[in-house]
């Protein structure tokens, strides 16, 4: 195994060496950096052209300066990572380190969602094959794959921001839109539930009535304006939490992981009070870790109180229940911020923006108030991401499932009479998480530079804007410092994947001659 | 709930069309022309591609051809603004609702797509980026299409050093992001024309094509066919081209497919950082980034390039899709409601004779 690791490194450095190498000349000779100061009229343009020539080592031919470039790479190996000088004299890691958080920020939620959704629809997709959802959502990830990023952006900007703070300033929903959501909800829940004509059409009337009254609830009592759960409403959602995190992953004939996980529902809204006290503390970094500390403590303890044997199942489904119920409390607590928020002077009633990464006039100080900025900044870049990366999870995770649910081992699990939950959740699902694992660890290396364009639509200063500015400025040892990092991450993440999946999956096993 | 459903069919009795004796290839252009998404798909590209390539003045090998469309995108009529609503200027007077409707009535117009800034007709225009697109999009497929079937045929087939040597370098290539390498030559090629950036886009895009191809032909050669050719006598020529390359041909034309549907929005976005097409041609992806700004007041500005993009892009990848249904021989036939009810009937039939 150490061996196969050494030698897949050892190549791994070599296509690094080669495709750097190729890179940096292919960038050298296409552009000169001085051409801009050949023709300026500057005083002091010569001056100039000589600081830059001794800087970036100009006057030395490009496959020479690459091994310059090289050694400075190569320090990193004694702890002296030397990226090199961008052209206005900045360290090029200076410019890397501040861009990589950035960076981060945007991709990490949007990944994450888009891991979830695509997921889930992709296997529910699969378990409806040829269903009219299942055309549909083949329709719309065709649809998503074919839309560029910024024209997403654009129409993003136009409907979700500008109209929707617009529809701010007179939150009540106008009859069309009432009656377009409900019907679509209807239209949604009974597509994806399925089943006989009389099932669909039950689940449509309920499905469409509900988020009608719902809409109309919202906008007569303006809970656009002060949203928030409040104490009541958040105990009916943590219920219906603990069923169903109950039933997909033990199902709901263990009684032990239900009553734990409504215990822990009951504590949480016991607890609600307390816990917002804790949130307006002022060491929040010293809280924070311990509230979540205490929320598992408080999940295995539960279980093992209701769990006399195999414990395992039960601890899962509660510290899963308990991690959700809390995240909503941090969903209700931002919720409560809107108000203020929205009254800020900075903010002046328009909550969704368009542009940047954070509002420069909000006075820092209020920790929920700055939270819900970056939050709310996040918004419309996450739902582009999202947009366009989810279509390629649906259409993996559908197929491998329903390559999945064709092998023996399922005829064989359902022949000795396991729940259709059972087979599908323990059987099936964790088989298609196989391959979908070493997609996903791909994916997120190779989206580490890949939001080159979203960043520029949503003003965001990352690491595609630096990669964007090195271009445009022939700026090379810029370039080749974002290229190394993602370059880098990628044939890491290619590494990661195979091992991944050889520890995965016991068939595979790894080449080791 | 999602559980509950049992009564999936999971293999019903295709007695029809799947038992005839019929040919590889008339099997594969049955499911192809069956295929409902892939056949509205061609048809709409087709209408596209005539639309958009019989529009405008078209020269080819000395022969000009006089478009039927009455502008070109040098033409500069005055801007329309008096029948424009809102004080916006060179609205479009395309309308597609009838007269009954209380619309203006089907008619085309002076200008059906309205005019940019300064009077162009924005018909032309978008006309003309549409054709720059295909164009890019068929010279990427083309050339990327070539050069991976090509390395990725001698690799698998000849393996040892020369897989391992093409292998590398494929490696190097693909390290280096598409986005990176579109925007360096993009960037500097990018004002020799818009068939010079294709050409090398297209030299850059056929890393995952070739992977595909050497995994075929990997598979492929050690089938007893091909021991059956060596035996006969056969060169690795004739093996390669008679024998291999029609079995692998269903995997290269649906990654060259994708690899098209990929190339049309690879060329959008470089142009729309500014490395691509560069003025004064046009492409879709110029005039979207040219008029994002412009959505709030003239809105056609953007609408219509990008219509044209996510058309033409869906319609490849539809095509892709039935392509792919069509060569995958573990496909089975997709089960109609059709099929149902004659499971249904026969069934009963089963009960009453028994």
């Amino acid at each position: 195994m150490l061996a196969y690791i050494m030698r897949r490194l050892g190549i791994l450095l070599v296509i690094l060496f080669g495709s750097s190498f190729i890179l940096f000349n292919l960038a050298a000779i296409s552009g000169d950096p001085l051409a801009d100061l050949r023709i300026s009229k500057d005083p002091n343009a010569k001056q100039q052209m000589a600081v830059l020539i001794r800087d970036l080592h100009l006057n030395v031919p490009p496959p020479i300066r690459y091994f310059l470039w090289l050694k400075g790479i190569l320090g990193g190996l004694v702890g002296n990572l030397d990226f090199g000088k961008a052209r206005d004299g900045q360290l090029v890691s200076t410019s890397i380190a501040s861009a990589i958080p950035v960076t981060l920020r945007l991709i990490s939620m949007a990944t994450f969602t888009a891991i979830i959704l695509g997921i889930t629809i992709g296997i529910v997709t699969a378990l409806r094959q040829y269903s009219r959802f299942d055309y549909a959502m083949t329709f719309v990830s065709f649809l998503l794959f074919s839309l560029p990023i910024f024209w997403v952006a654009v129409l993003l900007k136009e409907f979700m921001a500008i109209q929707f703070n617009n529809f701010l300033r007179e939150p009540t929903v106008a009859p069309p839109w009432l009656i377009g959501l409900s019907l679509f909800s209807g239209i949604f829940w009974s597509a994806v539930i399925g089943g006989t004509r009389k099932r669909v059409w039950i689940v449509f009337g309920f499905a469409a009535s509900i988020s009608a009254a719902l809409l109309t609830f919202l906008s007569l009592s303006k809970w656009f304006l002060n949203p928030g759960f409040g104490p009541i409403t958040l105990l009916l959602i943590y219920i219906g939490v603990a069923f169903g995190v109950t039933q997909l992953s033990v199902g709901l004939n263990s009684r032990a992981a239900l009553k734990s996980s409504l215990t822990m529902a009951a504590l949480g809204i016991v607890f609600y009070f307390p816990v917002q006290k804790i949130f307006m503390a002022e060491n929040k970094l010293l809280f924070f870790p311990l509230l979540v500390l205490v929320t598992i403590g408080l999940a295995v303890g539960v279980s093992f109180i209701f769990a006399k044997i195999d414990r395992g199942p039960t601890i899962r489904t509660t510290v899963i229940s308990a991690a959700i119920m809390g995240l909503l409390m941090i969903i209700d607590k931002l919720m409560h911020t809107w108000k203020p928020y929205m009254e800020n002077d900075a903010i002046n009633a328009r909550p969704v923006p368009t542009i940047g990464q954070t509002n420069a006039l909000l006075e820092p100080g209020n920790y929920w108030l700055s939270t819900l900025d970056i939050v709310m900044h996040l918004i419309l870049p996450t739902i582009a991401l999202t947009a366009i990366s989810f279509a390629g999870y649906i259409r993996y995770s559908r197929g491998t499932l329903l390559e999945v649910l064709n092998q023996d081992y399922i005829r064989t699990a359902r022949a000795k009479g396991l729940t259709e939950r059972t087979v599908i959740m323990r059987h099936a699902f964790r088989n298609t998480l196989i391959p979908l694992t070493t997609i996903i660890v791909v994916d997120i290396a190779g989206i580490v530079g890949g939001a080159i364009i979203t960043e520029r639509v949503f003003g965001w200063r990352g690491m595609g804007t630096l990669f964007n500015d090195a271009i445009n400025r022939f700026d090379l040892n810029l370039l080749m410092g974002v290229f190394f990092l993602t370059a880098s991450l990628a044939v890491l993440a290619n590494l990661v994947a195979d091992l991944l999946y050889s520890a995965l999956d016991p068939r595979i096993r790894v080449n080791t001659q | 709930m999602i559980f509950k459903n049992k009564n999936v069919p999971t293999n019903l009795d295709a007695s029809n069309s799947e038992t005839e004796s019929l040919s590889q290839s008339q099997i594969v252009r049955r499911r192809f022309l069956h295929h409902r998404g892939a056949m509205v798909a061609i048809f709409a590209l087709s209408a596209i591609i005539i639309l958009v390539f019989s529009a405008l003045e078209l020269k080819l090998f000395g022969l000009k051809y006089r478009g039927w469309w009455k502008y070109n995108i040098t033409d500069m009529p005055d801007l329309a603004y008096k029948e424009c609503p809102g004080g916006t200027i060179g609205c479009p007077t395309m309308s597609l609702r009838p007269t009954f409707l209380g619309g203006a009535g089907i008619r085309f117009g002076e200008h059906p797509f309205g005019q940019d800034d300064v009077g162009h007709d924005y018909f032309a225009l978008v006309m003309r980026g549409a054709q720059r697109s295909l164009l890019v999009t068929v010279i990427i497929g083309l050339v990327g299409g070539a050069i991976g079937t090509v390395v990725g045929a001698i690799s698998g087939f000849y393996r040892g050093w020369v897989d391992a040597v093409l292998m590398r370098f494929t490696d190097f290539i693909i390290t280096i992001p598409t986005l990176i390498i579109g925007s360096v030559i993009g960037y500097h090629f990018g004002n020799l024309g818009v068939t010079f950036l294709a050409l090398y886009l297209g030299l850059f895009a056929w890393t995952g094509l070739s992977r595909l191809v050497r995994g075929e032909f990997l598979t492929l050669r050690e089938r007893e066919f091909v021991d059956a050719a060596r035996v006969a006598g056969a060169s690795n020529r004739r093996i390669i081209f008679k024998h291999i390359l029609p079995n692998a041909v269903g995997v290269i034309i649906v990654s060259v497919t994708l690899l098209m549907s990929g190339a049309i929005l690879l060329e959008t976005a470089l142009s729309y950082l500014g490395f691509g097409v560069v003025a004064p041609d046009v492409s879709l992806g110029v005039l979207i980034s040219r008029y994002q700004e412009a959505f709030s007041t003239r809105p056609w500005l953007f609408w219509y390039p990008g219509i044209f993009i996510v058309a033409i892009a869906l319609s490849i990848n539809f095509i892709g899709d039935g392509l792919r249904d069509a060569f995958d021989p573990r496909q089975r036939r997709r089960i109609t409601r059709k099929d149902r009810q004659q499971a249904r009937v026969m069934k009963r039939k089963v009960a009453k004779d028994a």
